[in-house]
């Protein structure tokens, strides 16, 4: 094993050993001939075990084609990826993925979809369906083990697969754009909820978002992508400890820091998709909102 | 643009469940009731006859009739012939239908090889198969059978197909990524997925059962064959005159269609529980 300082400068809690993810030189792209687009271009980083790392960058940059491919459900055009030390060469059980659209089974009441996982690969015994039990009554799902996802709202639906994921114990959580769409009290809340539950079981995560206050809330670790072909052009740590609230983050200083380091990066990508004059009226827009935030 | 016409499709569900619902079906059966009762009786009433619809049998008269029917062992005859027909053929269509429709969904080769040949086939109607299943099955009662069959078997397979490839990849990947085998996915995954267009597919079919039987019967006893059934002792009545006798056949059909298609409503409700509300 190589990651032993990795796993050192993480110590927190013993789940911190387990997810140590390597991306080296990948490349990805759709298409054949005319029809080609690169996506992923030369895209290096690690995550740390039981770090939260967030990836933010433009939208349609590739993060969920990055997700998938570190998912199993895509394979990479050159490079590779390691989880443990080990290649990625399908989906399974040591990386669980939460996705931007609700991935319930609206056919399962919400326990047996918590529980699916374990069921499908019989390993579900009474520690687990007490585990379902007391994760769904702290995320206020108790009165709703035996309904159906149909059931529920928006921020239910993705507290209980916050929930089916926290049960398989995966190595790495994969979580891409999860509280997009939810309303702006619903995606607050969520984002509470998320960075109380990873601080309690610390398990390895990357969270994908393009919103630089949901970065900014829950990051151990920022990883600013460039526009497509995409690659990490800055890597940002967040040493500020949580629980983190937007209130906070306004007055502290090195907070205020950050967010300008992240919206610069992500603005000299999110520029870079208008041209000639537009480009100079979006950047004279720019220089004045980063007035406002300084 | 009448305010009528920007009614949403939400509106006939909550009119269905207004309480006056009953009460005002009750009301439009007794007035059309009445209309029909006057338009039959329309020569002596009026002094004239209103036409095509004057020649009807009143409904008193029907209603007669068919009170007297309900003691005739021939007609009850004709309604179980009928019902065993649709149950069998539907049967074997769900039987046949539902694996082949499923097989389509999660196999390209399958597909590849014979859903063309499956597509060609499929526009002839069912009764276009009537000359060619008498011919082809041993006896009259299997040929009717085949034909009710084939009336069903096209929707089931295709619905099934249909809501197969439907169901949502990124389920299937959701569940791919928990480690779970290919026949638990299909088991836990694909066939509950499927099955709200598989009850869809059966309730349709269902429907065109009825619409067969009674043409399939018609025509295989129109010879002398003397299948029985609903529709020949339609057929029957046509040929003795009896007007009454014919509108208590069809009304009967609709009747057993409306039965049937109940059942299988509430059959289906309590395979897919999840689609009811709450
Ligand atoms: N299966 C695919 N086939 C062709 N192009 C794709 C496919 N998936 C994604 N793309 C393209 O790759 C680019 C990146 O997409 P995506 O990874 O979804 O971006 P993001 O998640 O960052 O918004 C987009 O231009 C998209 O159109
Ligand atoms: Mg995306």
């Amino acid at each position: 094993m190589t990651n032993h300082v990795e796993t050192q400068d993480a110590s927190v809690a013993g789940e911190a050993t387990r997810g140590f993810t390597e991306i080296l030189a990948l490349y990805h792209g759709f298409g054949r001939g005319a029809q080609r687009i690169e996506v992923i271009e030369n895209c290096e980083f690690k995550l740390k075990p039981g770090k939260l790392t967030v990836m933010i960058g433009p939208s349609g940059c590739g993060k969920s084609t990055l997700a998938k491919l570190l998912a199993g459900y895509l394979h990479p055009d050159e490079g590779s990826l390691l989880i443990d030390g080990r290649h990625i060469a399908g989906p399974g059980k040591d990386r669980l993925m939460v996705f931007q659209e609700s991935a319930l089974f609206p056919w399962m009441v919400n326990e047996e979809n918590a529980l699916y996982g374990l069921l499908a690969s019989g390993q579900v015994g009474a520690g687990a369906r007490q585990r379902v039990t007391a994760l769904m009554d702290r995320v206020g799902l108790g009165r709703f083990r035996h309904k159906y996802p149909g059931a529920l709202s928006g921020g239910m639906q993705r507290r209980l697969e916050m929930v089916r994921a926290l049960v398989n114990e995966p190595a790495l959580f994969i979580l891409d754009e999860p509280f997009r769409g939810l309303d702006a009290m619903t995606r607050t809340l969520m984002q509470e909820h998320f960075a109380q539950m990873f601080e309690e079981g610390r398990r390895t995560a990357l969270f994908i978002t393009t919103d630089i206050d949901e970065a900014l809330l829950l990051a151990d670790e920022i990883l600013v992508m460039s526009s497509r072909p995409m690659k990490v052009t800055r890597r940002i740590t967040v040493d500020v400890p949580r629980p983190r609230t937007v209130a906070g983050m306004i007055k502290d200083e090195r907070m205020k820091h950050i967010k300008v380091a992240v919206t610069k990066a992500l603005y000299s990508e999110a520029i870079k998709a208008f041209d000639g004059s537009s480009r100079a009226v979006a950047a004279a827009g720019f220089e004045k909102f980063l007035d406002t935030t300084q | 643009m009448t305010p009528h016409a920007n009614t949403h499709p939400g509106a006939i569900g909550r009119w269905r469940t207004l309480p006056s619902a009953g009460r005002r079906a009750a009301v439009s059966l007794i007035v059309m009731l009445l209309a029909w009762e006057l338009i039959a009786h329309s020569p002596r009433l009026f002094g004239f006859e209103v036409p095509y619809l004057g020649v009807l049998p009143a409904p008193s008269a029907v209603i007669g009739e068919w009170v007297m029917l309900l003691g005739d062992a021939h007609y009850w005859g004709s309604w179980y012939l009928s019902f065993t027909r649709v149950f069998a053929g539907f049967i074997s269509a769900l039987l046949l239908g539902v694996p082949l429709g499923l097989w389509f969904a999660i196999s390209p080769t399958m597909r590849n090889l014979f859903f063309p040949v499956f597509e060609m086939l499929r526009p002839v109607p069912p009764i276009a198969w009537v000359p060619a299943a008498i011919i082809f099955w041993p006896t009259q009662e299997l040929s009717i059978i085949s034909v009710i069959f084939l009336g069903a078997f096209y929707t089931i397979t295709l619905n099934t197909y249909n809501g197969g490839r439907r169901v949502d990849l990124a389920i299937i990947q959701s569940a791919r990524s928990m480690g779970a085998s290919r026949s638990n996915i299909f088991r836990r995954i694909v066939l509950p997925g499927t099955l709200p267009s598989i009850v869809a597919g059966a309730a349709i079919g269902m429907g065109i059962t009825w619409e067969v039987v009674v043409a399939a019967e018609l025509i295989s006893g129109g010879n002398g064959g003397g299948g029985g059934g609903l529709g020949l002792f339609m057929w029957d009545a046509y040929l003795a005159g009896n007007h009454e006798q014919i509108l208590v056949g069809m009304l009967s059909i609709g009747l057993a269609g409306y039965f049937s298609s109940g059942l299988l409503r509430r059959f289906g409700g309590l395979l897919t529980p999840w689609l009811s509300r709450n």
